[in-house]
């Protein structure tokens, strides 16, 4: 993780030491690698054996309680955001 | 949305390509998806740099984005220690050692299979790919409904890399180092909150 972090910090000083010039084509090199990230992800996933074999039980399981632990957190974050991010 | 199925489609196709093809081992092993990510943050950093007012938010930041990740570990543990009441097979503590993999896979999964067998750790890798996954696609949404601080905390300790761009993306680069603020520290927490669980 360092690395990525690194990485990135080079990445902002670049930018911003050559913010005058144009840098449009980022956007979308940015979207071709979050779907390139994404197929890639897909390929593991669907290699697994041991998680496509069982997805049945392990999937339904696996589910409920990622999606009660992503709504307790994004009502924390609703809350936190409300009374101490926004403004106008 | 249409960003968002586009996301799916790509999802989807790896998938299938994984189960029914013979894909080669170096789409399988962790460099390409390593470098990737490198090339997306270096893109990501590019995109900050060159902007001028995400360089002034960042400069207004203060305590409050402590808040941040205290809202994540709250509520993350919150919802997954009531949700093992409706889940007859799992106790408490299963739900909440799944639940403090805050979307960290890998890690999490390596944990509980070592320390509670490889079924759990199944779940545990499952659950937090797919909380990676709700956070990638659910983003824009959740950002529309829950405010600008909603993906963050449903991206959990993924925000400082692998969702750092659909963030930046739909909840604006004025965000950024909220994000990395929190993916940092809900990151360094798995390993400590899993194995209390685990031990519990």
């Amino acid at each position: 993780m360092l690395t990525v972090i690194g990485l990135m910090v080079a990445g902002i000083l670049l930018g911003y030491l050559l913010r005058e010039r144009s840098w449009k084509g980022v956007p979308r090199l940015i979207n071709a690698a979050i779907l390139l990230l994404l197929f890639l992800l897909g390929i593991t996933v669907g290699a697994d054996e041991s998680i496509m074999d069982n997805l049945g039980t392990i999937g339904k399981d696996a589910l409920v309680i990622t999606l009660a632990a992503v709504a307790g957190s994004v009502l924390c974050a609703w809350v936190v955001y409300k009374y101490f991010f926004y403004e106008r | 949305m249409k960003g968002s199925l586009l996301i799916v489609a790509f999802f989807a196709a790896g998938v299938l390509l994984g189960r029914f093809a013979e894909v080669p081992a170096f789409f399988r092993a962790e460099e390409p998806t390593l470098y990737a990510l490198y090339a997306l943050m270096f893109l990501v950093g590019i995109s900050i740099g060159s902007d001028r007012k995400a360089l002034q938010a960042m400069r207004r930041q203060s305590w409050r984005i402590v808040l941040v990740p205290a809202g994540t570990w709250l509520g993350t543990l919150a919802g997954a220690g009531l949700v093992s009441l409706a889940l007859p097979g799992r106790g408490l503590a299963d739900c909440l050692a799944v639940g403090s993999g805050f979307g960290y896979y890998s890690l999490s999964a390596v944990f509980i299979t070592q320390y509670k067998g490889a079924e759990l750790g199944t779940i545990a890798l499952v659950s937090n790919i797919m909380r990676e996954l709700l956070a990638l696609l659910g983003a824009p949404l959740l950002a529309r409904c829950f405010g600008r601080l909603a993906p963050i905390s449903a991206g959990g300790a993924t925000t400082a890399d692998t969702t750092l761009p659909v963030i930046t993306k739909f909840c604006g680069k004025e965000f950024v180092v909220v994000s990395i603020v929190h993916g940092v520290m809900v990151d360094l927490s798995v390993p400590f909150l899993v194995t209390f669980f685990c031990s519990l």
